[in-house]
């Protein structure tokens, strides 16, 4: 501000103190990217699960920034919510969220996330788990039979239709939803029937209200890996060590294991590669670093799909190579240079 | 008179300034295995303050005759009679909650707050204060194992010692009723205490600034007006 009245008087006389050279990439300029890139999956989720959505959206967006705001220090409260990192995690809470969930569900999921996740640890950049995930691994441990209750997938002309289980009170239970219905994953897991494959590229699946359309996350991803907003290489090891593990599986038994490119579309595995896995602060910083800690992900998260109880793996998945990030960091320091071993 | 002070002072101090949880951060085990109601967090700090208090009495009035080099084993065999007396007990009057709370009442002879406090106190004191330190010892475990207990009984199963808080529609938070959700309730509960007392010394802190300002204020306006 003082330097733009400078400026203006006389451009000879700027005074400024080091650094003087800037860089554009700040934090909410980071965040705005990741908000960006989010844009059409959240419009795919408005699109195919309409209002409860939206109200599923907002209200874990009000849950993180409330949290945030209670907790921070007065004098820093308006540059922690101006940096819309805790809104991000709100959205990304949300976009791991069945369509039928309770919305003081939602709203806890999003104080929990900021509040455990995040707050607790520090603040922004001192976490060790992806908050997000962390709320969502709390409401599935919470409320196991509420979070694994899918709505089906409608369309544009059933924006309006609410979810009734959407608007259980604080508390209470919510009644057994007439349209709930199984995700691909679920009834790949359970009754070993596949979905076809454009049904799931586009979305129109049952599951989580952000994850279902694969194009537009992609969509996002390629968008974020342009603007180098994320680590190519997390992206890349997640879906090649996805695909490799789930096509020998495949080749082993074709009826019992799912195609690679099933593995790669249904789910969360492309929401968690290109949005939660990339996380800065909780993935590892070097690039060798970076391939471990994909091919960990990808490798867990067919395990936990094909062998584990649970019919997706990309929450743990992603929450356990979180805890093994500082350690792979300390293992991949590069050599110094000039200095021995 | 004043030694009656000083005792109610040791039995005090155990109950919130040295509470054996929130600020010793012992016998977690305990705390975090049988605290998934209140009434088994209830029994659990019934059967630590009765082993607690008598064994603490008997160390105490023992302590000229324990030869040091043997304490420990001894402490350990003392404690362990009044556990059996508690197991024992427990498993005639109230066998469904002995069943539950299971292989964590024998474990109370390794509640390292118990080992601690004949170590630490009863060992070097009279019967008297022993006996004080033991009971506001075990009173502030068992004020953490009842909050703990109440917290994780309300949220997970909407009842309070088994009677139902919100009617049948209530939701149930099934983590608070597992393991995590006893390493979450006492992490969020370590947090509050920790703010709290941060606030009260920070509180502490400011009242004294005030009455040292006043007093230097009190000075100063003095001296101005002998001079005048």
């Amino acid at each position: 501000m003082k330097n733009h009245q400078l400026k203006k008087e006389d451009p000879h006389l700027l005074l400024q103190s080091a650094p003087l050279l800037r860089q554009e990439l700040t934090t909410p300029a980071a965040m705005k990217d990741v908000w960006i890139a989010l844009l059409p999956a959240t419009a795919a989720s408005l699109w195919f699960f309409g209002l409860s959505a939206l109200l599923i959206i907002l209200t874990s967006i009000a849950g993180a920034i409330l949290t945030e705001w209670v907790f921070t220090d007065k004098e820093k409260r308006r540059f922690a919510i101006s940096d819309t990192s805790a809104g991000l995690t709100g959205l990304l809470i949300a976009l791991t969220l069945p369509p039928g969930l309770p919305l003081w569900m939602a709203f806890l999921g999003g104080c929990v996330s900021i509040g455990l996740g995040k707050v607790v640890w520090g603040g922004l950049g001192s976490n060790i788990f992806n908050p997000a995930l962390l709320g969502r691994a709390f409401l599935l441990g919470t409320f196991p039979i509420a979070m694994t209750t899918w709505g089906a997938a409608g369309g544009p002309g059933e924006f309006f239709q609410i979810h009734s289980s959407n608007l259980a009170l604080p508390f209470m239970q919510s009644q057994v939803d007439a349209m709930s219905a199984a995700t691909p994953l679920g009834l790949m897991k359970f009754e070993q029937q596949g979905t076809a494959l454009w049904p799931l590229f586009t979305g129109n699946t049952a599951g989580s209200i952000g994850e279902t359309s694969a194009l537009f996350l992609l969509l996002g991803g390629i968008y974020l890996l342009l603007r180098r907003g994320i680590d190519w290489r997390i992206p890349a090891a997640i879906f090649l060590t996805a695909a490799l593990f789930s096509f020998i599986m495949f080749l082993t038994d074709g009826d019992k294991y799912p195609s690679p490119l099933f593995t790669l579309f249904s789910g969360g595995l492309l929401l968690g590669a290109f949005f939660m896995a990339t996380d800065p602060v909780t993935s590892p910083l070097t690039p060798r670093g970076c391939w471990i800690f994909g091919i960990g992900i990808g490798f867990l998260v067919v395990l936990i799909r094909l062998f584990g109880g649970l019919p997706e793996g990309m929450l743990y998945a992603i929450l356990l190579m979180n805890a093994a990030t500082p350690l792979i960091d300390r293992y991949t320091q590069p050599k110094i240079f000039g200095r021995q071993g | 008179m004043a030694t009656d002070v000083s005792a109610y002072e040791e039995m005090i101090k155990g109950l919130w300034r040295d509470n054996p949880v929130f600020v010793q951060v012992l016998g977690m085990c305990p705390m975090l295995a049988v605290t998934n109601s209140a009434i088994n967090a209830v029994v659990m700090g019934l059967a630590t303050f009765f082993v607690l208090v008598t064994s603490s009495f008997l160390v105490s009035s023992f302590k000229q005759w324990i030869p040091k080099q043997v304490r420990i084993s001894l402490y350990v065999i003392i404690i362990a009679t009044f556990v059996t007396v508690v197991d024992y007990s427990i498993l005639a009057m109230l066998p469904a909650i002995h069943k539950e709370l299971g292989a964590f009442i024998p474990l109370i002879v390794a509640n390292c707050m118990i080992l601690g406090r004949q170590e630490a106190f009863a060992s070097k004191h009279n019967v008297k204060y022993a006996v004080m330190d033991a009971v506001g010892m075990s009173g502030g475990f068992m004020i953490a194992l009842l909050a703990l207990g109440s917290v994780r009984e309300i949220l997970g199963v909407g009842a309070l010692f088994g009677v139902d808080l919100f009617g049948a529609n209530f939701e149930p938070w099934v983590i608070m009723i597992l393991p995590p959700g006893g390493f979450l309730t006492l992490g969020l509960l370590l947090l509050f205490f920790n703010w709290f007392t941060e606030r009260r010394r920070q509180f502490l802190i400011k009242v004294a600034d005030a009455d040292r300002m006043l007093a230097v204020e009190k000075v100063s306006t003095e001296g101005v007006k002998d001079n005048g």
